[in-house]
């Protein structure tokens, strides 16, 4: 462990405003996730079951990945390989550039923060606008997101507001509701002008090359059908066998994340956008990302890409 | 039957009044013990903290150590899950697992094996409140302590009876002030139950607990749940 971590959680332990925003936060995600899952009836099959799936899945997973890529290549996708993170950057930079695009709005995915994509791709002259709530006030303000589900959960929103009018020369308001109208109205115009939108995948489903994007503000359905191009950057860990598979973890993830019986917004996302469907991407580009998670899967930590698989996009 | 103690570093080191308990009530219902003395820590932080050779070592050396008896009852119930689950996990070999299906968390050792019924054995004077430590879920359930302290004429239910006290071993040596927060908001709990007597049966649990109760000077107590038991049978004075 490094120094410099025990240092900033030593800073942030200290921080009142943190401690209490984490508490309040963590509190009502532990009772929700408590009470979501005394609601459902044999949780404890499911989530045996579900991991049976995982474990099935992650022995076989060049098999899958091979029948992801045919599927969906079949179906109109491009689907890409990078063994790191700078190969996924650099794949994606080379769609955005083929794309002649300068702004991209982006869906809530930690992979691309894995691989830094944000940074790539500023260097190589392409905006990168954040459409998740929490995600949108961490770009804001500057700052990263110090939670996979909830970014914001170390923020009070004396902190939000500031940021939001500052950046946003709205006028200053605590009102959770009026920031909320703000950050849409401004980003309803990113939406519009846009060329590619990014994402990552909750899963990926095998027998019909479909990308799964669970979303609880609907920005995971703009950012898939408004702009041209879909980049959407998924580990390799999370492939689904089959569709049917996915009802199984659909069951626990939200429950699981955020306390929900389900998420808001489950997109299903096959293939790009077909001569007869009214909206949707011209090029859809799937990149699997790898960035060690293979060297994990043959070692000691292998457990770990089972709850991987379960996670965030 | 040859029945060993298995005393686990922290209880023999902190907590010497748990073994006296453990030994006086297993020898009340005609259960001799033995106590081997060449025990030591059976790697339970080593492991926690991802040395896992250097925890399969201690394994070996438990599984050695206690080869000779047909039961080993331990006063903790995390030393019980790193015999019964991670020893085995961590070396698949006969003896291994051997000894992890003769190990045994006193609490579910007096139920499940003597059939002994808490609710009659386990009563206090006075307002009473509990601990229920993370690392006992594969032991015993909240539910199962809650039964065994059900006879508890003034048993306080705090809020989030599992909320964890923040030791997690080497996580307080490596984020003291986290673990001190985390610290803080269980002692709150604890307090505002207006108890003072608190039932902990995880010796580390409790050393943090009242470590941390004597410095922001907190009137409470800790007892391992086979104190009381002890007491109630008349084995120890409630102040021995």
């Amino acid at each position: 462990m490094t120094a410099g971590l025990r240092k900033r959680v030593a800073a942030a332990a200290a921080d009142r405003t943190v401690v209490d925003a984490v508490h309040l936060a963590t509190w009502r995600k532990v009772d929700a996730r408590a009470a979501s899952f005394a609601a459902l009836p044999h949780a404890g099959k499911l989530r045996d079951h579900a991991d049976q799936i995982r474990r099935h899945t992650l022995a076989h997973l060049p098999h899958y990945l091979r029948q992801f890529t045919d599927q969906a290549r079949n179906r109109g996708a491009h689907v890409h390989f990078a063994a790191t993170a700078a190969d996924a950057c650099e794949l994606a930079t080379d769609i955005a550039t083929h794309a002649a695009t300068t702004l991209a709005v982006k869906a809530k995915s930690m992979t691309t923060e894995e691989i830094e994509l944000n940074t790539a791709l500023a260097a190589a002259g392409v905006r990168v606008v954040e459409t998740d709530l929490g995600e949108f006030i961490v770009q804001l303000d500057h700052d990263k997101p110090s939670h996979i589900i909830t970014p914001i959960i170390h923020k009070n929103r004396r902190q939000v507001a500031r940021a939001m009018a500052r950046e946003l020369g709205t006028p200053y308001t605590e009102d959770p509701d009026t920031l909320a109208q703000q950050a849409r109205s401004y980003l309803r115009q990113i939406f519009h002008d846009c060329d590619l939108g990014i994402t990552g995948a909750n899963f990926a489903i095998a027998e019909s090359g479909t990308l799964v994007l669970l979303t609880n503000e609907g920005n995971g359905r703009m950012t898939t059908t408004r702009p041209r191009v879909h980049i959407a950057l998924v580990g390799i860990e999370k492939l689904l066998p089959r569709l049917s598979d996915l009802g199984v973890l659909l069951k626990l993830l939200a429950r699981s994340s955020t306390g929900q019986p389900l998420g808001s917004y489950t997109t299903l996302i096959t293939g790009p956008r077909r001569p007869d469907d009214r909206d949707g991407p011209d090029e859809l580009h799937v990149i699997f990302v790898d960035n060690g998670r293979s060297d994990i899967l043959t070692g000691p930590h292998a457990d770990v890409l089972r709850a991987s698989a379960a996670g965030p996009a | 039957m040859r029945t060993a103690i298995f005393i686990t570093c922290l209880t023999d080191t902190f907590f010497p009044r748990v073994g006296t308990a453990l030994v006086r009530v297993l020898r009340h219902f005609d259960c001799p013990v033995t106590f081997p003395e060449k025990q030591t820590c059976c790697g339970q932080p080593a492991y926690n903290s991802g040395f896992h050779d250097e925890a399969a070592c201690l394994v070996r050396r438990m599984a050695d150590l206690f080869a000779n008896f047909d039961r080993v009852i331990t006063p903790s119930a995390s030393c019980a899950t790193l015999v019964k689950q991670h020893g085995p996990a961590l070396l698949d070999e006969p003896r291994v697992r051997d000894l992890a299906d003769r190990t045994y968390e006193v609490c579910t050792f007096l139920e499940h094996e003597l059939d002994l019924d808490f609710t009659e054995l386990v009563h206090t004077h006075e307002p009473t409140t509990y601990h229920y430590p993370c690392h006992a879920r594969e032991t015993y359930t909240l539910a199962d302590l809650q039964r065994w302290l059900s006879g508890i004429r003034d048993l306080r239910h705090p809020p989030r009876p599992d909320l964890c006290c923040g030791f997690g071993g080497v996580f307080a040596v490596d984020f003291p002030e986290l673990s001190g927060n985390m610290l803080t908001d269980k002692l709150q709990v604890l307090a505002g139950t207006g108890a003072e007597l608190v039932i902990s049966n995880e010796a580390a649990c409790t050393l943090q607990m009242a470590g941390g109760a004597r410095r922001a000077n907190l009137p409470l107590r800790f007892k391992h749940m086979i104190e009381i038991v002890a007491e109630n049978l008349g084995l120890m004075g409630a102040d021995e």
